[in-house]
């Protein structure tokens, strides 16, 4: 069941971002090229998606438990530390050269765009090498 | 600043995200998890993992990955203008994979979950993700692109 609904999960959120147009890079650069032919509509995505997950998640927080899997996990972290704003800058530049983040990558890989395995690969590596680096933090 | 209202679709857009904000909130009231992708994704690579934390993980993978497949087949093909150049592809992956490793999250589970419930941390990491991806496609459009590079 678990695995059945997150499916769903994933297929809407494919889906979602083939309609707000964040799996085509060119749209993406488009919304981050503030200087040129500016094109906004990436602020209503996020505008759309924070509006409706606002209520999820006060939902979330008064109920604590999903329907199929115990209590709901919300992140613990509060701190704001030169991991999160260090790791967000240089994720920036990522963003900036190639339009692409993590979700929309997936789409890519789906609708046939071979090339993309490039990117995801090494986003896996770099996933890795930030996993052997927190193993060291926390093992000192 | 200069907008393209050629290139501008808010309608489609807000549905967009708003469809995103559906999602969201199955996997959240239904798995009781964030639908950070970078987290989904990472979380694959952890050692000694359950089997069943795996499952959902590759569930949910697999539905954004045959997304397109289905959206092409009931509707039309979603118009796709991605970069040809390789080593573009891979560097900017690497830094994607370091920098929301590193941060915990990217666009959807910061700049969509995080901001939806309110996190300060996730406010810093969407304004400074924000700032360097203004800052790059700027650079490489506007500084590189006029000078002979």
């Amino acid at each position: 069941m678990k695995s059945i609904s997150a499916f769903i999960s994933g297929l809407i959120f494919g889906i979602g971002l083939i309609v707000a147009g964040m799996a085509n890079p060119a749209k993406v650069l488009g919304f981050l090229d503030i200087a040129g032919r500016w094109d906004p509509s990436l602020a209503f995505v996020m505008l759309g998606a924070i509006g409706i997950s606002f209520f999820a998640f006060r939902l979330a927080r008064r109920n604590r438990f999903s329907v199929l899997n115990g209590l709901i996990k919300l992140p613990a972290k509060t701190e704001i530390d030169w991991k999160l704003i260090g790791g967000s800058l240089l994720f920036g530049i990522g963003w900036g050269l190639a339009g692409i983040c993590p979700g929309p990558s997936l789409v890519l890989l789906g609708a046939g765009e071979i090339r993309i395995l490039s990117f995801i690969a090494a986003m896996l590596l770099g996933f890795f090498f930030v996993n052997q680096l927190n193993a060291r933090i926390n093992s000192q | 600043m200069h907008i393209d209202w050629e290139l501008f679709t808010p309608e489609t857009a807000l549905t967009g995200g708003a469809i995103l904000g559906v999602a969201v909130a199955i996997l959240l009231l239904l798995n009781g998890e964030i639908a950070g992708i970078s987290g989904i994704v990472a979380g694959l690579l952890r050692r000694n993992n359950a089997p069943a934390d795996i499952q959902w993980r590759l569930a949910f993978i697999a539905g954004l990955i045959a997304a397109p497949v289905i959206y092409s087949a009931i509707y039309f093909r979603p118009s796709i203008n991605l970069t040809n150049n390789l080593w573009l592809l891979t560097s900017a992956g690497l830094l994607t994979g370091v920098g929301t490793g590193l941060a915990s999250g990217c666009t959807s589970g910061h700049g969509v979950c995080g901001l939806a419930r309110l996190s300060p941390r996730s406010l810093f990491a969407t304004l400074s993700f924000m700032a360097t991806g203004f800052i790059t496609v700027f650079i490489v459009r506007h500084l590189l692109a006029s000078t002979s590079l």
